[in-house]
């Protein structure tokens, strides 16, 4: 355990070596070293206008969050246990979930308009798609030894699915998830470089028109920053709703 | 017996939904209830597309594009060919960065291209630079799991006929690694393509996204659906063939 | 096919593994002390863990002795594989993205060998082995049996003058697994190898060997070597002797006692 401690001290220390390298020879005008960024990072967290960018970008994410679950998670139960349907429609959501939805964002702008509607769009499609093909999957890979002791224990179907399916097949659900919100993020997040007037993504754009590296960085760093413990807090659920023990 | 026709009546479903979906879009926007400025109807997309095919107008974004995604596709395989067969014969190393690969497609890695713009310019090479590090990691990570996955009598056979460490390696663990190397090559290259082609639409001086952000900013929806045609059409090529070089390999392999 | 056996000579052999963050140093085999005759069928049996494949490891130089010598031929082994030793594996270890003529003929192309030669080698082998029909096949085409027999043949090729099998036929089922067991006797006649095979199968070592090991748990040392005196041109039919019988029971009665120390972790 200790061993492992250092390691992450280790890749800390690391990725910031890198980044000073890199500062030193790329320079000032493209990156700002590791310290600016920190010191800049925190000026920043302290002015209004990035909250509010954050707080947009933050209530597009949320959203869009809300969305690709709600959505993927029944469409994906109602095509697991449907043998026929999730058949017909497995080789179709692969489909859709390699094409770049990139492709879409034309599309979706021409719909929604450049408002916040567009952004949470963005984000939903691309982590629907993902929860759906987990879900669907989970759902079918419950075994029906399971579901044949719910019906000898005389269970309603609604019963069989909240205190048996679901706690069966939550774990690979959540990986499903966990993988659904990475992708809505950056959905989100692409959304708002590509076409937005409000957000951290918008942030970013402006500050490379106007070439103020500090905030370039600082924003990215923020980021990713935030990105990352979105991820741990989801680890750290899924080890919980994991049934290795 | 009877998988068969159960089998055909699920491709037949799937594809009269298809066709459905194709036709509930072309009559939604003939009558209207989708208007022209949102959508113009599939068969005027097809119209479009042939157009640009036959006129050729675009071949240079499109040439600028295909060029960027195979050298971005390239060095991401490479070096995450390269870096994943190091990282795997050092596991102290491998145990150090593990945590940043893991979250390596967590976060938004796109939020860079900003970046690589100041560093780069709006030129070909920040859309190459995006492409690459965006795919680099899959690569890394399958070609790990692929040496991980090597069985432990085959690497000893190699050992047992006295193959030096690097035959052993070029002529036993990677070939036997080779279903997952697959797998790595078709994510580098979706990973490609998605960090080049949202490149172009965000800021770029050519290729296919910024002809359809240049379209889009124009009003000039047959030329933004015509190349999107064309984009999904290689797209869906791309990811195919590979996807069957995938299978291919997988069934050779037993479905490893 | 002729390869002509080597002479085998362990002395004070042990193997200990060094503590490592997961575990403390491990006392795996040995002292270990052998003679084995040019041509000889010798098989070891012992309780899980004693060792039996380290004995393989360090024997075939994949692995490295802590201490004593180990000899083929005269000459020194430690810790990289002379020249003529052939190995067969419990897990299939066919080569998947080959068919089955390119896996039998992978070794003697790494050597450069002349084409017209490894035909004729990779085709008697073939034949040998009864698989001349599946040359073009893909190992994950075949069954696990199929699958050990191009394993085998793929060794037959390089003409070994030692033949390792760590339980090669651990993961077949029991018939299949007595005629295979008929095989070797018929591919170590033909070659006048020398055999080293482990397996947990009495009934296998009794059968197959001229002399069997019995090793002791952990640290395996052997504790019992016993000679079967069996003919040359022996098959799987001498299980039905009255001798059969009595070697087996020899085994298991050394054998029990030290399964029952392995289980209980002593």
């Amino acid at each position: 355990m200790k061993s492992n401690r250092l390691d992450h001290v280790l890749l800390v220390a690391a990725i910031a070596a890198a980044w000073q390298l890199l500062y030193l020879a790329a320079g000032p005008n493209v990156i700002s070293s590791p310290a600016e960024t920190l010191t800049r990072a925190v000026e920043l967290l302290r002015t209004q206008a990035f909250w509010d960018n954050a707080a947009n970008t933050g209530a597009a994410f949320g959203m869009a969050s809300v969305l690709s679950i709600t959505g993927g998670a029944l469409v994906g139960l109602w095509l697991g246990l449907r043998q026929f349907a999730g058949d017909v429609a497995d080789p179709i959501l692969g489909a859709l979930y390699s094409l770049p939805k990139i492709t879409l964002y034309p599309i979706i702008l021409l719909i929604f308009g450049l408002g916040i509607s567009a952004k949470v769009a963005f984000g939903a499609i691309h982590g629907f798609f993902p929860i759906a093909i987990f879900t669907m999957n989970a759902a079918r890979n419950v075994s029906p030894v399971y579901y044949r002791t719910a019906r000898i224990m005389r269970l309603s179907p609604a019963a069989t699915i909240v205190t048996v399916l679901a706690p069966a097949a939550l774990p690979e659900i959540f990986a499903g998830i966990r993988i659904g919100l990475a992708l809505t993020l950056l959905g989100t997040l692409i959304g708002e470089l590509f076409a937005s007037t409000s957000g951290l993504g918008f942030a970013l754009i402006r500050a490379t028109d106007i070439h103020a590296v500090p905030d370039i960085t600082a924003i990215t760093f923020l980021i990713f920053v935030f990105a990352a413990c979105v991820n741990a807090l989801l680890h750290a659920i899924e080890l919980r709703v994991s049934h290795d023990g | 017996m009877s998988a068969r026709p159960h089998l055909s009546k699920v491709a037949l479903t799937r594809i009269l939904i298809l066709l459905g979906a194709l036709v509930t879009l072309e009559l939604l926007c003939r009558t209207g209830i989708i208007d022209r400025v949102t959508m113009i109807p599939p068969s005027e997309m097809f119209v479009a597309l042939w157009q640009i095919v036959e006129s050729g107008q675009f071949k240079q974004d499109i040439l600028f594009s295909t060029y960027n995604v195979a050298a971005a596709s390239l060095l991401a395989i490479a070096a995450g060919f390269v870096f994943g067969a190091g990282l795997h014969a050092w596991p102290r190393a491998r145990r150090v960065v593990s945590p940043l690969l893991s979250a390596y497609y967590a976060v938004p890695t796109f939020v860079f291209y900003p970046l690589l713009i100041v560093a780069f310019g709006t030129g070909r090479t920040a859309l190459i630079v995006m492409g690459t590090i965006f795919g680099v990691v899959a690569m890394m990570v399958n070609t790990m799991l692929g040496l991980d996955r090597v069985p432990l009598a085959v690497s000893k056979t190699g050992a047992i006929m006295r193959l030096g460490p690097v035959r052993r390696l070029f002529l036993v663990r990677l070939p036997a690694a080779a279903p997952h190397l697959v797998t790595g090559i078709k994510l580098a290259v979706a990973y490609g393509v998605i960090g080049i082609i949202a490149g172009e639409f965000i800021l770029a001086t050519a290729g296919v996204g910024k002809r359809v952000s240049f379209a889009y900013d124009n009003f000039d929806n047959k030329t933004m659906y015509g190349m999107l045609l064309l984009l999904l059409i290689g797209v869906m090529l791309i990811n195919g063939l590979l996807t069957i070089w995938e299978k291919r390999l997988h069934r050779r392999f037993g479905q490893r | 096919m002729a390869s002509l056996g080597a002479h085998i000579s362990l002395s004070g052999v042990t193997k200990t593994f060094e503590s490592h963050r997961d575990h403390p140093a491990i006392h795996a085999l040995g002292p270990i002390s052998l003679e084995v005759e040019p041509g000889e069928f010798f098989s070891v049996v012992g309780p899980s863990g004693c060792g039996k494949s380290t004995l393989l490891d360090v024997l075939s130089g994949l692995g490295k002795a802590s201490a004593g010598t180990i000899e083929i031929d005269g000459a020194q082994v430690n810790g990289s594989v002379p020249d003529g030793v052939g190995a067969v594996f419990q897990q299939d270890a066919s080569f998947l993205w080959l068919n089955v003529w390119d896996n039998v003929a992978f070794g003697l192309r790494r050597l450069g060998m002349d084409a017209a030669e490894i035909e004729r080698r990779v085709r008697n082998a073939l034949a040998f082995m009864g698989l001349t029909g599946f040359a073009k096949a893909f190992p994950a085409q075949l069954s696990g049996g199929m699958r050990q027999r191009v394993c085998i043949a793929r060794t037959l090729v390089l003409e070994p003058r030692v033949l390792l099998l760590d339980e090669p036929f651990g993961a077949l089922d029991q018939q299949t697994r007595l005629l295979m067991g008929d095989e070797l006797l018929r591919l170590w006649r033909e070659t006048g190898a020398t055999v080293i095979l482990i397996t947990h199968a009495l009934d296998e070592a009794a059968m197959l060997s001229d002399r069997v090991g019995v090793m002791s748990a952990r640290p395996g040392c052997f504790i019992d070597i016993i000679t079967t005196g069996w003919p040359r041109t022996r098959d799987s039919r001498i299980v039905a002797e009255a001798h059969f019988g009595s070697i087996t029971s020899r085994l298991w009665a050394t054998l029990r006692e030290q399964s029952l120390r392995a289980i209980s972790g002593n």
